[in-house]
């Protein structure tokens, strides 16, 4: 008995549509209006400035640590763009350029990674996770979603997020089987960054590309150029439109760059090079796409200031949000207080009359000792 | 009226959920065509469809991770981790995402879930399906932890922790699946989670147990009436987090001693912090050291050795006679 290739024979596809020498592949261009180019641009526009904006409030000291997105903003907005507000979006914790394009306010953002959770609370009609720190867990949970959504009968599609480095935890293998499985209307997007803090791809699998990952589940898995926002917004409304024509599944993997740090505690310079940060600057999803609009006539006047002033309203908000109340700490433990937390509150009520915490703003601290939340330090 | 034992029991109690509320989902390896493992899921699927009643593939860390996800979404999910000394593999679920949605959301979304599992040794079986840890769960602010001591009380409080908003770690003692049958009432049944009750009334002593410590505790109680005389008092703990320290108090008032028995190891079990808020709530009462009987502070012994290491009567009547007499 010979060995015997077995049907069907799998293969994985790469897409690129416009490439970083601004060569445009016609026959794949998507057919996107006018309007929804302008606004696709303007969102990730706003995504890198925010993150500029939010690396110096980070070094100001007027925000804590965070982690950047520069250099994926068209990994994030091609895949996100294809959603309709009722499906939902699941991120994991480098994901603010898409959360700001679903509808988180960017003081909420502020507020969250200034610790206050009020910044981690969805509004009511928002169909879209908190962040989820921990790599890869959050992916079962939009297979949960996704699950429901269909035992609902509701034609919702999730897309949920994730970096290389997730294609590594055991949560990651586990979402894929069981989406497989259950054939759930789910989209995985990888945003491969190259580096999971600092440890490169290579080291990461020894897999030729994460998309084809997929296949072992039995899923659809495609390789698309990450820093070409056409291209990932043709694989992912293809993924979208087959997810909720309940076909199951699929994984698009992003290959893309982290131009910027893991997070803002993190120094690169220890395990990469300036030359390669370089390299990928020359293929910045922004400038590709900006040259594409601009052969377009689509490129609108004033559009960096008018993100800017945006930005600079949503920081003044930040700055005077209500402060943060201790006793707030017991509200959402359980539906309803336990006799012991109920006592536990009670003691922090009479401490808090007695020496009221610091913390941070102004009403609870002696004038000048600590600068109001996302004031800029005075001593550094 | 039947008398069932807790198997049934159990099983009764997920029918007339099901049939009460259709976002009630069960899922878990083996629940579906097999009926469990135990059985306690058998017929569910037969009766509500493989899409409500799911055998999932062998991961526990996607089970919770999915239920989650259900459970953003509004679904009522019932998982069963076949054996608690699996959950490890889905630990970080629990603890990461069960226990914390309502907080990190501020209460834009809960996990209205529960999760059953199989705890406890008594049954000769193998590492990791003999093992008490309800001591982790206890510890994590966000979840309940139930643990019923026979038919009646399983049925009620399985009933509770589904119709609860929280997320419930759902302990059955494999030792009590089929040791007794006790009156069920036919109509549905629930218990209050949080609350203890008192089994038998005392005034020498309280003597705390929960699951399958329960009726070790009670022939202990038996032992020392028939042969010393003695009114022991025997509080069922049912719920360990949120924990009952009113009851526990109160009891200890009247009673001036107090002992725990308890089938998890004893650093650090539920055995102290017991011991810590009789201390708060009732130490003027105290008329001696609060005593407890728990497994010693080894891994899985074997079951060779395990009645040498899981508490049994006379450890609890040695301990109480002790006390006593301090």
């Amino acid at each position: 008995m010979p060995r015997t290739a077995l049907e069907p024979r799998f293969q994985v596809e790469h897409l690129s549509i416009l490439d970083s020498e601004g060569n445009l592949d016609a026959a794949l261009e998507p057919k996107l209006s006018d309007r929804d180019l302008r606004s696709l641009y303007r969102a990730m526009l706003l995504g890198r400035r925010l993150d500029e904006r939010m690396v110096r409030l980070q070094r100001q000291g007027r925000i804590g640590t965070f982690a950047p997105i520069k250099g994926q903003e068209a990994s994030q907005l091609g895949s996100a763009f294809t959603l309709r507000r009722s499906d939902w979006m699941v991120p994991s914790f480098r994901e603010t350029a898409a959360m700001v394009w679903r509808g988180w306010p960017i003081e909420k953002l502020l507020l969250f990674f200034s610790g206050h959770l009020e910044g981690g609370q969805p509004a009511l009609e928002q169909h879209d996770l908190p962040i989820t720190i921990p790599v890869a867990t959050q992916l079962p949970h939009a297979v949960g979603l996704a699950y429901a959504a269909q035992y609902r009968g509701d034609d919702a599609v999730v897309m949920a997020y994730f970096g290389d480095g997730a294609t590594s935890e055991g949560d990651f293998h586990e979402a894929m089987n069981f989406a497989g499985v259950w054939h759930v209307p789910l989209v995985f997007v990888c945003q491969n960054n190259q580096w999971a803090i600092s440890v490169p791809l290579k080291k990461q699998t020894h897999s030729r590309t994460i998309a084809q990952k997929a296949l072992a589940y039995g899923l659809p898995g495609i390789q698309v150029d990450g820093n070409d926002v056409l291209a990932v917004y043709a694989a992912s409304r293809e993924a979208v439109e087959r997810a909720r024509a309940g076909d199951g599944p699929t994984l698009i993997e992003c290959v893309t760059y982290r131009l910027g740090v893991h997070t803002t505690a993190d120094d690169p310079t220890k395990y990469r090079t300036d030359q390669e940060v370089a390299m990928w600057e020359q293929k910045d999803p922004l400038t590709r796409f900006r040259a594409y609009l601009e052969k377009r006539n689509l490129l609108e006047e004033g559009l960096e200031q008018q993100v800017d002033e945006e930005i600079a309203e949503a920081v003044r908000r930040f700055e005077t949000a209500p402060a943060a109340d201790p006793l707030a700490m017991f509200d959402h433990v359980y539906a309803e207080l336990t006799p012991e937390l109920t006592a536990q509150r009670d003691e922090m009520a009479a401490r808090e009359r007695a020496t009221p915490s610091d913390t941070g703003d102004a009403g609870t601290t002696p004038p000048g000792a600590t600068p109001m939340r996302g004031q800029r330090l005075t001593r550094r | 009226m039947a008398k069932l034992n807790m198997v049934k029991a159990l099983n009764l109690a997920l029918f007339q959920e099901m049939e009460r509320d259709g976002d009630v989902l069960v899922l878990g390896e083996d629940v579906g065509v097999d009926g469990g493992v135990f059985r306690v899921t058998d017929d569910l699927q037969r009766t509500y469809g493989s899409q409500r009643v799911i055998d999932s593939p062998l991961a526990e860390a996607a089970i919770i991770g999915t239920a989650v996800g259900m459970a953003l979404y509004g679904i009522k999910p019932v998982c069963e981790i076949q054996f608690s000394g699996f959950a490890f593999q889905c630990f970080h679920q629990i603890e990461n995402h069960c226990a914390r949605y309502r907080m990190r959301s501020q209460g834009r979304f809960h996990i209205p879930m529960v999760i059953r599992m199989p705890y406890g040794g008594g049954v000769r079986a193998l590492e990791h399906h003999s093992e008490s840890e309800e001591q982790f769960y206890a510890h994590i602010p966000g979840l309940k932890m139930v643990i019923p001591s026979g038919p009646r009380t399983a049925r009620a409080l399985l009933a509770a922790a589904i119709r609860d908003p929280d997320p419930v770690i759902f302990f059955e003692a494999k030792s009590l699946y089929h040791a007794a049958k006790e009156e069920v009432p036919d109509e549905s049944e629930s218990l209050p989670i949080g609350r203890a009750q008192t089994v038998r009334e005392g005034d020498a002593l309280t003597l705390i147990a929960y699951g399958a410590m329960l009726r070790v505790a009670l022939e202990a109680a038996d032992v020392l009436r028939d042969e010393d005389g003695v009114g022991v008092e025997v509080i069922d703990l049912l719920t360990v987090s949120p924990l009952d320290r009113d009851a526990l108090v109160r009891s200890v008032k009247k009673t001036g001693r107090a002992v725990v028995v308890h089938e998890a190891p004893r650093s650090f079990g539920p055995g102290a912090e017991i011991a810590a808020s009789i201390m708060d709530g009732a130490f003027l009462s105290l008329e001696a050291p609060v005593r407890r009987v728990a497994a010693h502070d080894v891994p899985f012994v074997g079951f060779a050795r395990e009645k040498a290491n899981v508490p049994d009567v006379p450890r609890v009547v040695a301990a109480v006679r002790e006390t006593l007499a301090f």
